[in-house]
């Protein structure tokens, strides 16, 4: 695929263009929305509401006959929201914990609903295509009134999120301070469990039920690694939902026989990959660079400090020791080479004759800044 | 019924048992979710060890499956160790991807390969006794039975030769550790068991449903046992209870054989919840309006026994006056007065009520403890 072709046809194709509209509302809105279920530890919540969907879509359909969008979400959304609650009440009134609630609700509501779309399936006068569609999404079948709908469902869910902001905060971090303070705080986490359940919801037709849940961890989980302030997080996690929402939608929309859905999460865990390995501060390349840096400076440190007590013991400066003594001492460290010239570059060491080494007087203070430093820390 | 029923039936029992079994350590270990990233991510392996055999019941499938289960784990716990990722987010980041290559791999090799996405929803329990396994020309019944059947015969070594040490791993993980059985040891033993159970149940009952039987079963059982030995029992049982009315289920509503299990499964956790006896919903409730009027009766009796015989006993011993006294509602005074006079303590005369002699017993019993 050329890039300026399809440049071309983001901008002018009508397809193309609600294909990616579309996944952009999408990924904005679970982004930002599923960044305080990661920082709640509840990523898996996601995946029971998308799976509880299922039945919520199939009943909306046999009861109305219609497969208007906005009926099948309703149903979607009225069914994940049951799970949810479900989930909630088997948990307080059993020893039932939460992850074991979580997958029965998820896997028994999947199942019924697969009963009632087999079920679809076999009367005669419907087609069930469309239904179909909700199982692994399929973006291309979007129209525009989708788009208005997942708009307007996603721009009151970003107010609102913009509304309860500083509720959420203290609901994602300190929970029993915000109760101390006075705030409901059964009644935010329903609130946002709500809100979460509608990014889902947006979702289905694109994702589907099977692979949504990733768009509401994935995202949040990436933009972490960036970021230690709440609302750059978010706002974050709203550009890679999009990135990865357009992207995928785009690729599946151009290639035969392949459903949203997984290419969206394919593309959602490159954007993870990346964040985990190059993040500034946190990402894994950059505490590797740091520990190596930090065991070089330690090696240094040992040459230098072995080269004191030399000079100490000898009770002479400026004799040269060779660096055989000195590989000797640092047995374990090693880089005595490196260390040296190093030590050389910063003028701590002179070299005094051949492969003899010994501090200058700037070299001399250094040791002894270093020993007695460390004789503090001991 | 026909033997092709009675087949599906044997089929569909043995998956939801065999499924149970390690669904059992699941619950208890509190690593529920990871049946379900497991059985998502055994579909990549399915597929890929399908692209190399060309042969889908070899059984190198199981073997390349039950090793994506393993990487599944380990994946998991190498992104919770970097310490950037919760645990709840490494699964919820691992599975979603593997699975996504499983089912692009099956959409775009579609039509040449014997593997479709509703097949991976859905799995073929119907279909099972159609594929039969033949030895020197006998008929050894349906493969899948056979293949079920070697995997519970694996699940019940594994948990009965390592009973004591599962059982002390899952309750007291420390203690386990300071005795020196190694909790690693264990935990990737019981991965590859749900891995290796997944992947047998994924061919009758497709991904998301091997989640219901590893989960309803034992969720069930938990809400009634307090014994490990008895809780794998029941939930074996359970199991089946689940697979043959999940069969008739789809047989009367013609639907899906595997969705109707995992209803049926949602189902009986449902029923048990609200009437288990003792710790069901109903009972609980039941209980706690019982204690709330029990303690309302004693309150009443010892009120009454407080103001007998005194002169103001004609004002504070009329029902009225307990909503002013005691803040009752109306209806809740009457309902106690009812509560007590079943049980003979006072008796109603002319408006007012009065102790009888069991319920001046029982308000000194009350006050003197």
């Amino acid at each position: 695929m050329e890039f300026a072709p399809l440049l071309e046809n983001l901008l002018f194709d009508y397809t193309f263009r609600t294909v990616a509209l579309g996944s952009a509302t999408l990924g904005i809105v679970s982004g930002a929305l599923g960044s305080f279920a990661v920082l709640r530890r509840q990523s898996l919540l996601g995946d029971g509401i998308s799976h509880a969907a299922l039945p919520g879509i199939a009943l909306a359909y046999i009861l109305t006959g219609s497969k208007d969008q906005v009926v099948l979400l309703l149903g979607a959304g009225v069914a994940g929201w049951l799970g949810t609650l479900l989930i909630i009440g088997i948990v307080r009134n059993s020893r039932i914990q939460n992850e074991s609630a979580l997958g029965l609700v998820l896997s028994v509501f999947f199942g019924f609903g697969l009963v009632l779309i087999t079920f679809i399936q076999k009367r005669p006068d419907a087609s069930q295509a469309g239904l179909d569609t909700f199982l692994f999404g399929q973006a291309a079948t979007l129209v525009k009134n989708d788009l208005i709908t997942m708009g307007a469902l996603g721009a009151a869910a970003l107010v609102l999120m913009g509304l309860f902001w500083k509720e959420f905060k203290l609901l994602s971090f300190d929970p029993d301070f915000g109760q101390a303070l006075g705030f409901p705080m059964r009644v935010i986490d329903v609130l946002l469990t709500t809100l979460i359940v509608i990014a889902i919801v947006i979702g289905l037709q694109s994702v589907g039920v099977v692979l949504m849940s990733a768009m509401v961890v994935a995202p949040g989980a990436a933009a972490r690694q960036w970021t230690d302030r709440l609302g750059l997080m978010v706002g974050l996690a709203a550009l890679f939902g999009a990135l990865a929402g357009v992207s995928g939608a785009l690729v599946s929309s151009s290639v035969p026989r392949l459903s949203t859905g997984p290419t969206v999460v394919i593309c959602v865990s490159v954007i993870v990959l990346v964040s985990i390995l190059l993040a500034p501060n946190r990402g894994l390349l950059w505490s590797w660079l740091r520990e190596q840096a930090n065991r070089r400076q330690l090696q240094v440190d040992a040459v230098l400090e072995d080269l004191y007590i030399l000079a100490v013991k000898h009770g002479d400066i400026g004799r040269g020791h060779s660096i055989e003594v000195l590989r000797t001492m640092s047995i374990g460290h090693g880089g005595v080479d490196r260390s040296l010239k190093e030590l050389v570059k910063e003028g701590l060491v002179s070299e005094t004759g051949e492969g003899k080494w010994a501090l200058t007087p700037e070299g001399f203070e250094a040791g002894r800044r270093l020993e007695s430093s460390g004789d503090e820390e001991r | 019924m026909t033997t092709v029923q009675i087949e599906i039936q044997l089929v569909a029992a043995l998956v939801a048992v065999t499924c149970s079994l390690p669904g059992v350590f699941l619950i208890l270990r509190r690593m529920a979710m990871m049946s379900d990233a497991i059985s998502h991510a055994i579909l990549l392996g399915i597929v890929l060890a399908f692209f190399v055999t060309r042969d889908i019941s070899s059984p190198f499938l199981i073997i390349a499956a039950a090793l994506t289960g393993l990487l599944t784990v380990s994946m998991v716990e190498l992104l919770n160790r970097t310490g950037l990722v919760k645990e709840d987010a490494a699964i919820g980041l691992v599975f979603p991807l593997l699975f996504s290559l499983g089912v692009i791999l099956i959409s775009r090799f579609a039509g040449k390969v014997h593997l479709d996405t509703d097949a991976v929803l859905l799995g073929e329990i119907a279909f099972a006794p159609f594929n039969r396994l033949e030895l020197f020309g006998y008929d050894l019944g349906p493969k899948a039975l056979t293949v079920m059947a070697v995997i519970l015969l694996v699940n019940l070594i594994f948990i009965i030769s390592f009973y004591k040490e599962l059982k002390l791993a899952t309750f007291d993980a420390g203690l386990a550790a300071v005795l020196g059985f190694s909790p690693g040891i264990i935990h990737y033993g019981l991965m590859a068991l749900v891995s290796v159970t997944a992947v047998g149940a994924f061919d009758a009952v497709g991904s998301i449903l091997v989640v219901a039987l590893m989960i309803g079963p034992p969720a069930t059982a938990y809400l009634f046992c307090d014994r490990l030995s008895s809780m794998l029992t029941a939930s074996a049982l359970i199991g089946v209870v689940v697979a043959i009315t999940g069969y008739w289920l789809a047989h009367f509503l013609d639907a899906s054989i595997s969705g109707c299990m995992a209803t049926m499964a949602g189902i009986i956790f449902g029923l048990t919840f609200l009437f288990s006896p003792g710790r069901g919903l109903v009972a609980m409730s039941l209980r706690r309006v019982r204690q709330r009027l029990e303690f309302a009766q004693t309150m009443l009796v010892v009120h009454l026994y407080h103001h007998e015989g005194l002169p103001e006993e004609e004002k504070e011993n009329s029902v009225e006056h307990l909503h002013e006294h005691l803040r009752w509602r109306r209806s809740f005074s009457e309902r106690v007065v009812w509560f007590a006079r079943e049980r003979e303590l006072v008796e109603r005369q002319n408006g007012f009520i009065i102790l009888t002699e069991r319920g001046r017993a029982a308000a000194q019993k009350a006050i003197t403890g």
